[in-house]
């Protein structure tokens, strides 16, 4: 039995005539961090776009929770996934993106109620409740009335991070979460992802933080031009690099 | 060190103690204060020449302003600007969505739709609307290539002059709609699609709770435009031979000859419209305003009138 939350076999995933991802193979633990990195256009936010089904995969088998991503398998061959089942699926994953996302034209109470009363169709009152634990629990408690524009980067992205758990979803994608902020407020957000990680969340983290990387993540994954050059615990990968693509990158960031 | 002693130190030079109060004097602006007193008396002149100018009628204008036949005019020309725009922009709102789909042949209706109706003159397709009997003599209810149908009745009773002006106008107003429209889907930023998607909305949802109250904002200032152009334009049915605002004051004016008095009793009815057409827009600006450029209001609200700053 499959047990991994994510399972990538040999995923492929080209944009016109250009390769972005040249067959991945990758296994998530279940309450496991895993944290991708590698340089600009290594194809790890591609990735972790279709393990949300943001992209759709060319080759390749991408299970998450034991569910394949974007299609039914059924006789032998892939039946590509109707447009409600693949909304239902990507219910599984929360999804945290560099620039926020936001909507701004809700207030932040209203941005983390939106999903789970008009997709979940779960009673306001209820999800509002929750939605205000879950803004204690980011520290913003009483900003729920505000508009996200009126807030910090840093208070955006623990509000687009309270949005995400609102809808309780087994695992967290963060797309380079602290890339857009001023470096003042990288902290706030890394604190939150680690106190998420602490309870138990199952996450994948494109990002360039190293230091969260090697304190936080069960599991670093190196990637560069489409392929995973390196993985494993992040002592190994960031402090004992076995390949010189790993070498020259780590080498430049640090 | 050498070197920074050559800068004075411009500390030392302060002429007030720290956390000292100091006046400070606005600059003037002479010029824009006589430019205002030489306009207000060019406009003041006019005005007066307007007023006691005898060969406009002031007393005929007066008594025509609330006469039977111009009520019911203008009533008739705010319906057809309701009706018309209100059919425009929901079909214009299926025509941008039309537009904007991944479907070839959806988006190529929705092009060519656009190409004819903006391309033509609305007198043109009014009066084509007016005149639709001659093509289609009967109107009906048919499955296509001559299968059996269900007749509706003569095209000379079902198109009535109003209906042909109703069909002409929200045709053509939808037309122009639907590229506001999707201009105003197209300003939304692409990660809400993103967002929206990653949170499990399915694509109506996402139009419907993310991208369409988003694009309001930019789509709102040029419907206004096209409420007010619309309010106006309605005139041009007067060709149809309906009593609408404009028709109602050319009627009169046919009998009794007072022509300049009745234009401006039909002007000042148009402009009392669009009046509180333009402020029923600034109130749907604002409310769907919220969110955004929040900080520059914000900050011009915070901004007190600084008459003596403070020296630290």
């Amino acid at each position: 039995m499959n047990t991994a939350m994510v399972e990538a076999q040999g995923v492929r995933k080209s944009f016109g005539s250009t390769e972005i991802l040249k067959g991945i193979d990758l296994r998530v633990e279940r309450g496991s961090v895993t944290c991708l990195i590698g340089p600009s256009g290594s194809g790890k936010t591609t990735f972790l776009r279709c393990i949300n089904h943001l992209e759709k995969v060319d080759a390749g088998r991408l299970y998450v929770d034991e569910q394949m991503v974007g299609y039914t398998e059924r006789n032998g061959r892939l039946y590509e996934m109707k447009e409600r089942q693949t909304a239902r699926s990507r219910l599984t994953a929360g999804m945290v993106f560099q620039r926020f996302n936001l909507f701004p034209h809700m207030t932040v109470l209203e941005n983390i109620v939106e999903a789970p009363v008009h997709v979940l169709g779960r009673p306001r009152p209820e999800v509002t409740a929750e939605a205000q634990t879950l803004l204690d629990r980011v520290g913003l408690g009483n900003r729920g009335q505000s508009y996200p524009q009126e807030l910090s980067g840093g208070q955006q992205q623990r509000i687009a991070i309270a949005r995400a758990l609102a809808m309780k979803p087994k695992l967290m994608l963060f797309d380079e979460p602290t890339s857009a902020l001023d470096p003042e407020l990288v902290g706030e957000v890394l604190d939150v992802m680690k106190s998420l990680a602490e309870a138990g969340m199952t996450m994948v983290v494109v990002t360039h933080e190293l230091g969260f990387a090697r304190q936080v993540s069960d599991q670093v994954v190196f990637m560069d031009q489409g392929v995973v050059v390196e993985s494993g615990a992040p002592a190994d990968v960031l402090g004992n690099p076995q390949h010189e693509r790993t070498q020259a990158f780590l080498s430049k960031v640090l | 060190m050498q070197q920074q002693q050559s800068f004075p130190d411009t500390r030392q030079n302060t002429p007030a103690e720290q956390g000292e109060s100091i006046p400070v004097v606005p600059l003037k602006h002479p010029l824009r204060l006589a430019t205002a007193v030489v306009l207000i008396l060019i406009a003041l002149s006019a005005t007066w020449d307007v007023a006691v100018n005898k060969r406009y009628h002031w007393d005929v204008v007066v008594s025509y302003l609330f006469s039977p036949q111009i009520i019911a005019g203008a009533g008739l020309t705010i319906l057809l600007t309701v009706v018309s725009m209100s059919v425009g922009i929901a079909l214009g709102t299926v025509l941008a969505v039309m537009r904007l789909s991944a479907n070839p042949i959806v988006s190529t209706i929705s092009r060519g739709y656009i190409w004819f109706f903006r391309g033509t003159p609305l007198l043109v397709q009014l009066i084509f609307w007016y005149n639709i009997a001659a093509l289609y003599p009967v109107i009906a209810f048919g499955l296509p290539l001559g299968g059996p149908s269900l007749v509706l009745g003569s095209a000379n009773v079902l198109i009535t002059p109003l209906g042909a002006a109703l069909l002409g106008l929200s045709l053509n107003e939808a037309a122009y709609m639907a590229e506001i429209i999707r201009g105003g889907i197209g300003s939304v930023d692409k990660g809400q699609y993103d967002a929206a998607r990653a949170l499990g909305m399915n694509g109506s949802q996402l139009m419907r709770r993310v991208i369409l109250p988003q694009a309001m904002r930019v789509v709102l200032p040029p419907t206004g435009n096209q409420v007010i152009s619309m309010l106006k334009g309605t005139a041009l049915v007067s060709v149809l031979a309906i009593s609408d605002l404009l028709y109602s004051a050319q009627i009169i004016y046919s009998n009794n000859y007072q022509t300049i008095p009745l234009l401006i009793v039909a002007s000042l009815w148009y402009l009392l419209m669009t009046t509180i057409l333009s402020f029923f827009q600034a109130k749907l600006e604002r409310r769907y305003g919220r969110g955004f450029d929040v900080s520059p209001r914000r900050a011009r609200r915070a901004k007190s009138p600084a008459k003596t700053r403070t020296i630290r």
